[in-house]
């Protein structure tokens, strides 16, 4: 009796951290994997792409112009030749990097039967969907970045004009808006490890959902726009731009427009809204947008981003808490 | 539940022998585990109902029951993993509802059907293991060879997991239990899908464990004849009750067929009649060339005088593991083919 409570008291270690511990083996596991290499590649052929394709007419324009703003910026958001700009191609695949590093977080355990093992070590059962998140996120985190920095490098080489300090923390804005917006799709791809038994399964019903909002929508939200402002050869004026708008707030249900909104700010220090913009009408201020201005304009959309991802998490979280081990 | 109440009140007298016994070395800091009224139930279902048991220190017992007898989730219940429904449990004296960190720290588990990670070496499992025992690396290596050594897989801690045979991931299960030097392991099922070599070794494992380090051991099992060679006492386990504990001679008594014998007889056409001429013996049948004899008492003297005296040649004569099957009958086969065995012999 006495050796239990002394045991007890005098040595009790504390047991705290464990999902550190579970994250470094996860960020170990996903850094080594192919997928990670896979993505990589994937992303930077298709970061190259887009950039190649934009240098020459931000050179020619470059020239032309007077005075531009952030040359540098342009890299990421012009898009000539049918090549998607790079934040748009990252708004398309970047899903796809939240679903691969997610999909078989926790039915993975289940299926090679680790899991039992796992929540008989000292930590506590959050810490385990916690750890596996952050080093998700950390993944996510680490794949941007080296993208970006290939990207960008190229970038600069081709322009000869590498980033202003500005141009930076715009790039840093744009990357954390990226990490949000991947870590959301990562924590629905959780979600459904927890709900799934098989990895497969979680994995086709990560996708399916990208392919509902990226490809489906558009037209679902073009629809919708168009059932309640209909618009046909000679509609006034005022009803196109009410569909207009309609169909933009509609889709802003997809995180996918939330994320072209915000970065669609946060990349053009001239974007004055990030709704829609008529050419006709004169920009209400004739120069650049600071940062900070720029993220209030993205605000709302910033907020919506993460309050999904928070959403989504704690569902996953919260299922799984709720899951018997032996499920 | 839906039994005759005649089923478990039989039993019930067995009950006070076994469980209401003294525990072996208690006196060493209270019993390694308790369980008072532990009952865990899933909606309508009762996975185990009203649970009392005391496993003393350096004790190894056996849990046996049939799959679904609620000796998983039993276990699940003391390292804390499922919250019993009403009772408690107490480990080292601890309580796994209030301080799981602890008791999981102090209790080696392996799991029914142990995994491992697949693509990662025996030795990088283990140290996984070992970080999430906040253990020092140097002190977790130290440990890791000691404990891949103990189960022999020494020679394979940096081969991938992936190409390992069942009875090796088994063998491995138990290694990555003793890595954080639990003073109780929880095995289950360990015996199941690894060959009879591996069952040996696994049971040697067992036994030299808890002489070597006094480690309490848990073991659960639906197999009575492997369980009963290494446990000290065994808790039968039924539909979430514990119908009976205590030692395998505890058990048998008054279990009627206890006294079993395996016969061979040369040089006797009718040895069946011979031996069913026995005052004494209930049943006669032929076993694997040989007669096998339940009787009320022990019988080998007069068999062999039988034998002799009727003219032929006693080529073998032992008492067989039939009692073991006796007790298993009595308790997973009902009390109806209880009576028939019993009265099976004309």
């Amino acid at each position: 009796m006495n050796t239990t409570a002394a045991t007890t008291t005098t040595t009790a270690p504390t047991f705290r951290g464990g999902w550190r511990i579970v994250a470094r083996k996860e960020f170990t596991d996903h850094v080594r994997s192919v997928r990670f290499l896979l993505l990589v590649v994937l992303l930077a052929l298709a970061g190259l792409a887009s950039v190649h394709a934009a240098a020459g007419p931000i050179r020619d324009a470059a020239e032309s112009a007077s005075e531009t703003p952030s040359i540098f910026l342009y890299l990421f958001t012009i898009s000539p030749q049918r090549v998607p700009a790079f934040h748009e191609f990252l708004g398309i695949l970047g899903p796809l990097l939240g679903i691969a590093f997610g999909f078989d977080a926790v039915n993975g355990e289940r299926s090679q039967g680790t899991l039992p093992r796992l929540v008989s070590q000292p930590i506590h059962r959050d810490e385990i969907i916690n750890g596996k998140f952050v080093a998700g996120l950390g993944t996510i985190a680490l794949t941007l970045a080296v993208v970006m920095a290939i990207v960008g490098g190229y970038g600069a080489l081709q322009l000869g004009v590498g980033p202003t300090g500005a141009d930076l923390a715009r790039v840093v804005a744009f990357f954390l808006v990226a990490v949000a917006y991947i870590g959301l799709w990562l924590a629905l791809s959780i979600m459904f490890s927890v709900i799934a038994r098989r990895a497969a399964t979680a994995a086709l019903a990560g996708i399916a959902i990208w392919l509902f909002f990226t490809l489906f929508g558009g037209l679902i939200a073009g629809v919708i726009a168009d059932a309640v402002h209909p618009v046909d050869a000679d509609s006034p004026a005022e009803v196109v731009l009410d569909n207009a708008r309609l169909e933009l707030d509609v889709r802003r249900f997809s995180p996918d427009q939330l994320y072209r909104d915000a970065t669609g700010v946060l990349l053009n220090p001239d974007r004055q809204s990030t709704g829609i913009v008529l050419t006709s009408e004169p920009a209400a201020l004739p120069s650049a947008l600071p940062l900070t201005d720029s993220l209030l304009l993205a605000w709302w959309q910033l907020i919506a981003i993460v309050a999904g991802a928070v959403l989504l998490f704690a569902g996953a979280y919260l299922t799984f808490m709720r899951q018997e081990v032996r499920a | 539940m839906d039994r005759p109440s005649a089923t478990t009140a039989d039993p019930s007298s067995l009950d006070q022998q076994g469980h209401l016994l003294p525990d072996v070395g208690n006196d060493a800091g209270g019993p390694a585990i308790e369980a008072v009224g532990l009952t865990k139930r899933y909606g309508d279902k009762v996975a185990v109902d009203g649970l009392d048991l005391t496993i003393g220190r350096g004790e190894v017992f056996g849990l046996l029951g049939p799959n679904g007898a609620g000796k998983t989730t039993t276990i699940l219940m003391l390292l804390g993993l499922t919250e019993p429904t009403a009772g408690s449990a107490r480990v080292t004296g601890l309580d796994p509802v209030r301080d799981p960190l602890l008791v999981k720290s102090r209790v080696g588990y392996l799991p029914d059907e142990v995994g491992f990670y697949e693509d990662m070496t025996a030795r990088e499992n283990l140290r996984y293991t070992a970080a999430l025992n906040r253990l020092a690396r140097r002190e977790a290596d130290a440990r890791i060879a000691q404990a891949l050594a103990d189960v022999g897989l020494a020679a394979d801690a940096d081969r991938r997991v992936g190409g390992f045979s069942r009875g090796m991931r088994q063998r491995l299960g138990i290694a990555d239990a003793l890595v954080k030097q639990p003073s109780v392991l929880i095995l289950d099922e360990p015996t199941v899908n690894i060959d009879p070599e591996g069952v040996r070794e696994l049971l040697l494992l067992v036994e030299r464990l808890r002489s070597e380090q006094g480690v309490t051991v848990l073991l659960s099992s639906h197999l009575l004849h492997q369980v009963q060679q290494v446990c000290d006492r065994i808790g039968i386990f039924v539909r979430g009750r514990l119908r009976a504990c205590g030692t395998v001679d505890e058990l048998a008594t008054g279990i009627d067929d206890r006294w079993a014998f395996s016969v061979g007889v040369t040089g006797l056409d009718d040895a069946d009649v011979v031996l069913r001429s026995l005052p004494g013996a209930r049943s006669v049948d032929r076993a694997e060339g040989r007669w096998l004899v339940h009787a009320d008492r022990d019988l080998r003297v007069e068999i062999h005088d039988a034998v002799v005296r009727a003219g032929g040649r006693l080529a073998h004569l032992s008492r067989t593991g039939a009692d073991l099957d006796a007790i298993y009958h009595r308790y997973f086969g009902g009390e109806t083919e209880q009576t028939t065995t019993a009265e099976d012999p004309a």
